[in-house]
């Protein structure tokens, strides 16, 4: 007898192409239930805040809608950058942490061959599917509504989702790779989501909030997720602000991605 | 250029190379968390088809010790390879060859009993077909087949330690990790279980289990080390320990609660040594049933008499001082 030879080392790729049969199985169990809301969600807000709430505001004139002609057309980019947040937060919170702490799913999956680091990637590549899929349901939805100024914008703010989705959901699953209970997450929703979704400049702009309430508005990634896509819907498209809100986005994915592996190794491997 | 040692070669090759054939071999194998050393300084060697065992009761250290030769916890000090390679710098290569029963079920509760399998088995690169091939083989071994498509959720425990196995083994690992496999079953589950291990170990895979069970080490062991404290403090065959560390058989005597330390210089000279325990005495000696009549003649009248023969807990008892199960 010998001591038995060692497969050659794979690649993120390769582990992440490993992982996707996990995430298909999950997914079959559980689209059905999320099918009906992902249609229904975008039509009730559009209905309620762009058709609705916007016959009153347009009654005022569309003066001041950052070169939107109707609220609708100005409220629904909003809604659109709004929702990538809101998909993504709630994939990275209770099912990130039942993987760690309930079903212990990741202590199975880092038995095997796969490190902190391809679990990390597959999974947000899920939340990434996740993000992609509500949201153009809802961008075609949108689409119905005639806000869109062109096609090429409607199909490059699809992929602004993708970005805004992952800029929210690498740090905030490194956030929740930490978490003892899921407590933390009631913290998340009320000091974070719900005042981004109100006052990032998704229902109003931003210059009717105090000079200084508008500065932080700016700073917060929803802010340059809903003018990024805005910009593109309205065809409005100013490619100086554009890179801003793109780097600030893509940095704050790439530091979040860095901490979530970061957390999760720590709270795995110990 | 290298061939292959026939067997003859192979028993007569030098130390180095028997430990060039070692599974798993630590040399002062350290884990420590913050303050607190789990394991303090071990030596290992584990050898191809041999099961190996880590008895010790709970917090003796062996399931950091289990954790760090499954390649996921990096040790804090001392040596240790794997199946040739350092955990530290081939960790998932070497993980693609180890099944891994770990001491709380990892199932996932949201899938049937055969996707658990299936999904793992690609965790290893292992194609689809030859995954499917698999599980339903693994799931006839473990007796599971009529739940393939039955929730984690409802299976009972032993099902679910049972699947957790399958699981382990669908890589057809050259080393199979069990962290205390059946902790918290019923004797039926457990026996059943033990089946399957000794099958196992029949096929020639080379097992290495934590228990802290007796009659387990006993029936599954080749070979196991005794830990206590985050230290080995013994080694051997089952029965070699037992010959090594306790006599032939112990008289156990219970007398009223509270007499027991009072009694115990009554009977000193009638054993080889005598254990009190808060419930009993242990009168440990070569021939139980003799010790027993002289207890009798000297007018002593324990409420219950049992002779039997020493086991793994009786060493344990006396390199420690304390029970295995409290």
């Amino acid at each position: 007898m010998s001591v038995p030879t060692l497969p050659a080392p794979a690649g993120r790729l390769t582990m992440v192409g490993r992982q996707v049969g996990y995430w298909v199985t999950v997914y079959r169990r559980t689209w059905r239930g999320s099918v009906i809301s992902s249609f229904l969600m975008p039509l009730l807000y559009v209905l309620a805040m762009g058709v609705l709430l916007g016959g009153f505001v347009d009654r005022s004139g569309s003066a001041g809608l950052e070169g939107a002609s109707s609220y609708l057309e100005f409220v629904a980019p909003g809604l659109l950058a709004a929702h990538a947040m809101q998909t993504a937060v709630g994939e990275v919170m209770y099912p990130v942490m039942g993987m760690i702490k309930w079903n212990k799913t990741y202590y199975g999956m880092i038995a095997t061959p796969l490190s902190v680091g391809d679990v990390v990637a597959a999974h947000l590549g899920f939340v990434l599917f996740r993000v992609a899929s509500t949201c153009g349901v809802f961008l075609l939805v949108l689409a119905a509504f005639g806000v869109f100024a062109s096609v090429p914008g409607a199909i490059a703010a699809f992929f602004v989702q993708l970005l805004v989705g992952l800029a929210f959901a690498t740090p905030l699953y490194g956030y929740t790779a930490g978490l003892k209970n899921e407590a933390g997450f009631a913290v998340v929703y009320r000091l974070l989501v719900m005042p981004l979704f109100l006052f990032s400049g998704a229902f109003f702009p931003i210059s009717n909030l105090s000079p200084t309430l508008e500065w932080i508005a700016r700073l917060t990634p929803l802010w340059h997720g809903v003018d990024l896509t805005r910009m593109l819907s309205l065809g409005r498209f100013d490619a100086s602000q554009a890179l801003v809100h793109v780097t600030y986005l893509a940095v704050l994915a790439v530091i979040g991605w860095w901490w979530a592996v970061r957390r999760l190794t720590k709270r795995l491997v110990d | 250029m290298a061939t292959n040692p026939d067997p003859v070669d192979l028993m007569s090759t030098s130390a180095t190379d028997r430990e060039a054939v070692s599974l798993i071999r630590a040399r002062g194998l350290r884990k420590s968390f913050g303050d607190f050393e789990a394991v303090r300084g071990i030596d290992l060697d584990v050898r191809p088809g041999e099961a190996f065992g880590f008895l010790g009761p709970n917090g003796a250290g062996k399931s950091s010790t289990m954790r760090m030769i499954a390649a996921v916890s990096p040790p804090s000090g001392g040596e240790l390879s794997i199946l040739g390679q350092d955990p530290a710098t081939h960790g998932p290569q070497i993980r693609a060859r180890l099944g891994v029963c770990p001491q709380e079920d990892t199932l996932d509760t949201e899938l049937n009993v055969r996707d658990n399998l299936m999904v793992y088995g690609r965790y290893f690169g292992i194609p689809k077909a030859e995954v499917a091939e698999r599980v339903d083989e693994l799931l006839r071994f473990v007796q599971l087949t009529e739940k393939a498509k039955a929730k984690v959720d409802d299976l009972s425990g032993g099902m679910k330690r049972r699947l957790t196995i399958a699981r382990s083994l669908v890589n057809r690992p050259d080393l199979l990790l069990l962290d205390e496999p059946t902790t918290g079953l019923d004797p039926q589950a457990r026996h059943l279980l033990w089946d399957k291990l000794f099958r196992l170990k029949q096929e020639g895979v080379t097992l290495v289990l934590t228990t802290h069970y007796m009659d387990e080490a006993e029936q599954l062991c080749d070979r196991l080390v005794v830990m206590d404290k985050g230290l080995i403090v013994a080694e051997g065959s089952p029965l070699a320990l037992i010959r090594q560390h306790s006599t032939r058989e112990v008289a156990e005597l219970r007398f009223g609660v509270g007499r027991h330390e009072a009694l115990a210089e009554q009977v000193s000279d009638l054993a080889q040594r005598v254990e009190v325990l808060p419930d009993r005495l242990l009168l440990y000696t070569e021939d139980g049933e003799e010790t027993l009549a002289k207890v009798h003649e000297r007018g002593l009248r324990p409420a219950a008499v049992l002779v039997r023969r020493s086991t793994l807990e009786d060493v344990f008892l006396r390199l420690s001082g304390r029970t295995l199960v409290d």
